[in-house]
């Protein structure tokens, strides 16, 4: 079975002026509902605590609530379902330093009375623990970046580089303006998600970059658009087949994965789908306006394997003791 | 069909991925195995606070209880004995004591001494101060290891996190009950102490404020079975539980549970020698700052042992006996995170996302046999073979599977095809541009060499920041996604070239490129 049979080029740089439109629409869009709705922090970075209750039967919410308003403790508390109706979360900005009675406890004994449940989970983060994992977070992301783009600068030039770096600020954006739009709870899982998207769209943006590299190495076609255009028909195939598989599995760790993996899985599925979409529609233009110049390039490639074969004959000559 | 190196190692690494991971995927008796995260299996996660201030606090009480008690030996007379949180004065009336109460005071750590006429304040230096509150949290991670080793579940993690921050991780808690038995045992600060009772005021005890007593040099404490009770005893303690040797559970003659207490040489002297002067008087044992009995003295008593009776369950007396032979922790302890997850859940999410890698696995085989047909179940080999490797390694190095990690193998799955989907798609192309099927298997495999690595290693720094920046399950996501990349690159690039070696002669021969890559041609 084929999907895309090599026959001739489809000119992806002709529609890259339309995909930076949209780009810049949606990342603009996503900063727009992170400013105005803002991200929804959990409990592992703003502090407080998640109960997670089962009853026997459909939890009574509204006797619930009616019980936890006897405490001041649990002012702003919100009682939601979590994945079906005799589950619930109960999340609170609370929390309590008493390590023989916590918040956990407190709210199992005001509970009591309405109904046979369970307390399955009780997640308490004190707010320097809070702010500690938000700082550690925002470390990482940053971290992982600046490898990345080290490596790729090693690896490639500086603006494959730079590229494959703003098309991965592309993604995350996207994907925190989705997780701002369906509101959901950003929490340590989140970050792993986001961090792992960073991972995979690299990975397609990296599998473009090597064939363009391939291109401007070996062609003597001089016109990058076209060298661009080649490179990713032809590595459409294997860019469509990598990521319908990854988003085979990641769909049905979304579908049948459990409640707690869901924000995982969603943000993965976002990821999926735009880092897939920024290999191919935003890190190669960026590759072409930043002026990537090939006849440059080839007369750099051309000195470096000078020096090397001058290196090698150096080499040569010292070993049959000619120096 | 030949051998050639590829196929070995990746033989090899297909009997070390099985013959690993059986311990695992069977819960044999023997071998290795994978440690499910206490997401997975339930247990009880925390992450404490010491309010190292008390620690100083606490040292400043027992110089004054020692000062006390060699003034009382040597019989040098003084008096004003106070203390506060950083320092503690007293007078000296007989000027010619001071040098031999200097060169006691001397030998006290890290003190500083200032002498002004008959006045003498003693205060810790700041850099004893530091080595204090760390010996606190050091003494109690100790402490509640201590503890929770005889508190009978299996394994559990007391380690520091961070400077001042002590992890605690308990497997295998399965009620509610169970864990709340180990909070307490490991919060209780099991403070031992005997003191006296002010026998000459103790009648105005409740006509008393805590300021008036202070006046004194006394404090109110209550009964521990009944708050009403109340009892005026000197401030400055006979002794502490640091001179306690031993506690055991044991039964009075009524056979309620209560508890033994050995103390040591020096303790022992102490509590002989005040008894002596005593008799008469009240001796009240104190518990974390409640008076469980006061006794009176009949005679002096040697032999250095006591008991602590109350009213408290066999489990109880079991616990606290636990906590007081562990020792007393220096300084009490807070909650600042704590993740606790019941084992029903813990089924309830292996359940899911076994579910999940399951059902995402069979997705890929069929799609991979679908769409590359002989090369599909060649890649299929490779990613079978990669699972085992993961579950190998992890068992070998007894590593952590969390629900994150189990994502972790999950999207493996995924991104491990990956190598096999570039690999074929250029093996393909070769075969189109008509290259022979030896050149086009060899050059397929060096063509995708250099993306696979490039990309395989951008995930991998992610990956690593992950681990390093990542707390507790997060960690493990990292663990099996960095296992599964370098795993894949033994099977689905290696394995799967040698593979191809191996069949090379048949590929070239049968000329049925449909079957073998799923293509015309």
């Amino acid at each position: 079975m084929e999907f895309f049979k090599y026959t001739r080029t489809f000119n992806f740089m002709g529609k890259s002026k339309v995909a930076m439109l949209l780009s810049t629409v949606l990342v603009l869009a996503s900063y727009a509902l992170l400013v105005t709705k803002g991200l929804n922090y959990g409990v592992d970075f703003a502090g407080g605590t998640v109960v997670q209750v089962k009853y026997d039967s459909a939890a009574p919410i509204d006797a619930m609530r009616e019980k936890l308003k006897s405490n001041t403790l649990f002012n702003g508390a919100t009682i939601s379902e979590f994945g079906a109706s005799d589950e619930v979360v109960i999340k609170m900005k609370s929390t309590t330093s008493n390590v023989t009675v916590d918040i956990g406890d407190v709210t199992r004994e005001t509970l009591n009375g309405t109904g046979s449940y369970e307390i399955r989970r009780v997640d308490i983060v004190g707010p320097t623990v809070g702010a500690e994992l938000k700082e550690k977070g925002v470390m990482a992301l940053l971290l992982a970046m600046l490898g990345i783009l080290v490596y790729v600068a090693f690896r490639f030039e500086w603006r494959f580089a730079v590229a494959s770096i703003v098309a991965l600020i592309h993604d995350i954006s996207l994907a925190l303006g989705a997780i701002t739009l369906v509101g959901l709870d950003v929490n340590l899982d989140v970050l792993a998600a986001l961090l792992t998207i960073l991972g995979y769209s690299l990975n397609d943006t990296i599998i473009v970059f090597d064939r363009i590299r391939e291109g401007v190495t070996k062609s003597r076609n001089s016109e990058l658009s076209e060298i661009i255009n080649d490179s990713i028909t032809r590595t459409l195939a294997r860019t469509t087949l990598t990521s319908l598989t990854t988003f085979f599995v990641v769909f049905t760790l979304f579908m049948f994965g459990g409640e707690i993996i869901h924000a995982f899985a969603f943000t993965l599925l976002v990821g999926i789908i735009v880092g897939t979409y920024s290999s191919i529609f935003v890190a190669s233009p960026i590759l072409l306006w930043f002026g990537f110049d090939v006849k440059n390039y080839h007369v750099k490639l051309a000195s470096k394997a000078k020096r090397e074969a001058e290196k090698q004959r150096m080499r040569d000559q010292y070993e049959s003791g000619v120096m | 069909m030949k051998l050639n190196y590829r196929i070995v190692i990746f033989a090899l690494a297909i009997i070390f991925g099985i013959s690993f991971s059986v311990p695992s995927l069977l819960q044999t008796e023997q071998g290795k195995k994978i440690t499910l995260g206490l997401d997975l299996q339930g247990g009880l996660h925390m992450l404490l606070g010491v309010k190292t201030e008390e620690a100083t606090k606490s040292r400043i009480k027992s110089i004054a209880a020692s000062v006390k008690h060699y003034a009382e030996r040597k019989d040098v007379l003084i008096d004003h004995l106070v203390f506060d949180d950083s320092s503690v004065s007293f007078e000296v009336l007989d000027s010619d004591d001071l040098p031999k109460l200097k060169e006691y005071l001397a030998e006290i750590e890290g003190s500083d001494i200032v002498n002004i006429g008959e006045l003498i304040t003693l205060s810790l230096t700041p850099e004893e101060i530091i080595k204090t509150e760390k010996e606190a949290i050091s003494q109690a991670i100790e402490t509640i290891r201590n503890r929770l080793d005889q508190f009978g579940l299996a394994e559990p993690v007391v380690a520091r996190q961070g400077e001042e921050k002590i992890l605690v991780q308990l497997a295998g808690i399965k009620t509610q009950e169970e864990e709340q038995r180990a909070r307490e045992l490991i919060s209780r600060a099991a403070k031992l102490e005997l003191m006296a009772v002010d026998e000459d005021r103790a009648a105005r005890v409740y006509a008393m404020s805590d300021t008036d007593a202070a006046e004194y040099g006394d404090v109110i404490l209550e009964d521990a079975k009944n708050p009403a009770i109340k009892y005026l005893v000197r401030e400055i303690p006979i002794l502490d539980g640091g001179m306690l040797t031993d506690a055991s559970m044991g039964f009075d003659q009524n056979n309620r549970p209560l508890i033994n207490f050995k103390l040591n040489a020096e303790g022992a002297e102490i509590f002989g020698d005040f008894t002596g002067r005593s008799v008469g008087k009240r001796l009240a044992v104190v518990l974390d700052g409640k008076v469980y009995s006061a006794p009176n003295i009949n005679e002096r008593i040697g032999g250095g042992s006591g008991q602590i009776s109350g009213s408290y369950t066999v489990m109880e007396a079991k616990d606290l006996a636990i906590a007081l032979r562990s020792g007393s922790l220096l300084a009490p302890i807070y909650l600042m995170e704590k993740r606790s997850v019941g084992p029903s859940l813990g089924a309830d999410s292996i359940k899911a996302s076994l579910i999940a890698l399951i059902g995402g696995f069979v997705l890929v085989i069929i799609f991979m046999i679908v769409y590359y047909r002989a090369a599909g179940v060649i890649a299929n080999i490779a990613l079978i073979a990669n699972l085992f490797i993961i579950l190998a390694v992890m068992s070998l190095f007894g590593a952590t599977l969390t629900l994150p990690g189990m994502a972790g193998i999950v999207l493996t799955v995924g991104m491990a095809v990956d190598a096999n989907v570039i690999i074929s798609e250029r093996i393909r192309e070769l075969i189109y541009e008509g290259k022979s099927m030896h050149k086009a298997i060899e050059d397929g495999y060096s063509n995708a060499m250099r993306a696979i690595l490039d990309a395989n290693i951008t995930t991998l720094i992610a990956s690593v920041v992950l681990y390093a920046y990542g707390t507790g399950a997060i960690k493990g996501f990292a663990i099996t996604m960095s296992i599964g990349i370098l795993a894949s690159m033994i099977t689905a690039i290696l394995g799967t070239h040698g593979i191809y070696q191996m069949l090379e002669s048949k590929i070239s021969k049968s000329k049925n490129n449909q079957f073998w890559f799923g293509i015309k041609g």
